[in-house]
């Protein structure tokens, strides 16, 4: 057993004195008596991609949800450019921060889900600018310009009135990509984004992501069992065992040359 | 057609008490909506204190029963000086009585909105009014309708109270023609026109129904399906 939750690898931002983009601090989340996460601790630079791997119930999903404010921080922190997200130390005392302050610091990150979640009650445009027009008041005319040019970045520009329910899972999840793009997220967060898909749309998402990691700098947390696709296009690779990071390297390294055993073990079998 | 000449004559008296119940199936049905529409919102907060007001107004209303509650606000609060006409009297009890029960099922539809699209909404940084006005409530809406209608069927028939109040309504009219134009056909015109009355709102509910499962593309046109069995392949 190489490592206890004391001497968790910590990560420091290489040769910049910056603010990170994301830290979590002595992050505890339990659900009931399960304790999924017993003192977190990783900060992640901005622009960096870091791919979470780890097997089944390690506690990949939970970090993602925490960062989304979908999940209920138990006890530590979640910072955000330096930024408390949900909870703040404040005279001493852990407090939770008010609705409006988490908003503003949540409106930075964006999510893209397994099973899309895209609004029924809308066409495939609707989707992509409602948020741009009711949170960021941004006027219609220019949320649908900017809706137009994602849609065409992700390949689906002639699809704009269509119902969500007549594309493809592959297209479905184009939309959902450029809809979280659409808020200007700093940071993206991907859990299994192509683990519901055919194998046979798998490659459309994916050259999708790959386009927005070579032609922006947004942030991105990747959960994913693609592990060619994490190896192109993240800077740092994080394996989790039950709510740990067991090691962390550069991914040629990880995938090729991993230290740890269990480590070894996940990758024999995934790969 | 002795049966025609029988219903010209009645048709004044009869007109009149389709008005009356109308009048009551109407704005008891507004008021039942909008109250629903409270309760059932605070039922769900994240509020316990507004959740503790819905769940106690609720089971107070659905708890007791609407004879006595239109008695109560019939005769007990004039004797607090508050006196409000036998219409008014009736809409507001038929809108608390039938709010409380639809509260019930605007509570269920909106909890029967999928987890995964509230989610959504969070990490789009909805709020709450935008999440509920923009996303959910559309989708429970289609949800709703079908408790609504049968809801607004019970409240049609639940008009009939009126009579204890002193309302000249549809019943209160029937009644009266079983005296002058005997029991078969006073008996058999009111059966006709509360059938009537109701079918005429169920269908609206019913048409309300579809356009939004329509718009939630549940039940997708021809057109659709067509373009969509291309969009699939392509
Ligand atoms: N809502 C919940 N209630 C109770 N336990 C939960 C809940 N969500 C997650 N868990 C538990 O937390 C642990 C971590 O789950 P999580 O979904 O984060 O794992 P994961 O690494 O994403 O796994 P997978 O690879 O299967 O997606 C698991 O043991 C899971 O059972
Ligand atoms: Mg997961």
């Amino acid at each position: 057993m190489p490592t206890d939750s004391g001497s968790q690898p910590q990560t420091s931002a290489p040769g910049s004195g910056d603010t990170p983009r994301i830290v979590f601090d002595d992050v505890v989340k339990k659900f009931g008596d399960t304790v999924v996460l017993n003192g977190l601790n990783f900060t992640v630079d901005k622009g960096e991609r870091v791919t979470l791997i780890g097997p089944s119930g390690s506690g990949k999903t939970t970090i993602l949800r925490l960062l989304m404010t979908l999940e209920h921080l138990t006890d530590g922190y979640i910072y955000v450019d330096g930024d408390p997200l949900t909870h703040e130390l404040r005279n001493g005392k852990r407090v939770e921060r008010k609705a409006k302050d988490v908003a503003n610091v949540r409106r930075r990150i964006g999510m893209v889900f397994q099973q899309f979640n895209l609004f029924p009650n809308m066409n495939v445009l609707e989707n992509i600018t409602e948020a741009p027009v009711h949170v960021l008041g941004r006027s219609k005319a220019e949320a649908e310009r900017r809706g137009r040019e994602l849609l065409e970045q992700v390949g689906l520009g002639d699809r704009a009135d269509a119902h969500p329910m007549q594309l493809s899972g592959g297209q479905q999840q184009r939309v959902a990509i450029a809809r979280a793009l659409a808020m200007d997220p700093e940071i993206l967060l991907l859990d299994e984004v192509t683990s519901a898909l055919d194998p046979e749309l798998v490659g459309e998402v994916l050259g999708v992501l790959r386009e927005v990691a070579r032609n922006t700098d947004i942030t991105m947390l990747i959960v994913t069992h693609e592990m060619q696709f994490a190896r192109d296009v993240s800077n740092r690779v994080l394996m989790f065992d039950q709510g740990r990071i067991i090691e962390e390297a550069a991914p040629d390294v990880m995938f090729s040359d991993p230290k740890e055993e269990r480590t070894q073990a996940f990758l024999q079998a995934v790969l | 057609m002795e049966l025609l000449e029988s219903l010209l004559d009645a048709w004044p008296q009869l007109w009149s008490g389709i008005q009356i119940t109308l009048g009551l199936s109407l704005g008891g049905a507004a008021l039942a909506f909008a109250v629903a529409v409270v309760l059932g919102l605070g039922a769900i907060s994240e509020v316990a204190v507004l959740r503790g007001i819905s769940r106690v107004v609720v089971e107070f209303f659905r708890g007791t029963s609407l004879v006595v509650q239109l008695f109560w606000l019939f005769f007990v609060l004039p004797q607090f000086g508050l006196r409000m006409d036998s219409m008014l009297t009736g809409i507001i009890a038929l809108g608390l009585n039938y709010g409380a029960y639809g509260a019930e099922v605007v509570r269920g539809s909106l909890n029967a909105v999928p987890k995964a699209q509230w989610e959504g909404t969070t990490a789009l940084s909805m709020s709450w009014v935008t999440k509920m006005r923009r996303i959910i409530w559309p989708q429970a809406w289609a949800l709703m309708l079908p408790g609504l209608n049968n809801l607004m069927v019970m409240l049609v028939k639940g008009t009939a109270l009126a009579l204890l109040i002193f309302l000249h309504d549809l019943t209160f009219v029937v009644d009266n023609l079983r005296r002058t134009e005997g029991t078969y056909f006073a008996f058999g015109v009111g059966f006709a026109l509360y059938y009537l009355i109701s079918l005429g709102f169920s269908s609206i509910l019913r048409a309300l129904e579809l356009r939004a499962q329509r718009k939630l593309g549940l039940k997708p046109t021809r057109a659709q399906t067509t373009k969509a069995t291309a969009g699939a392949v392509a």
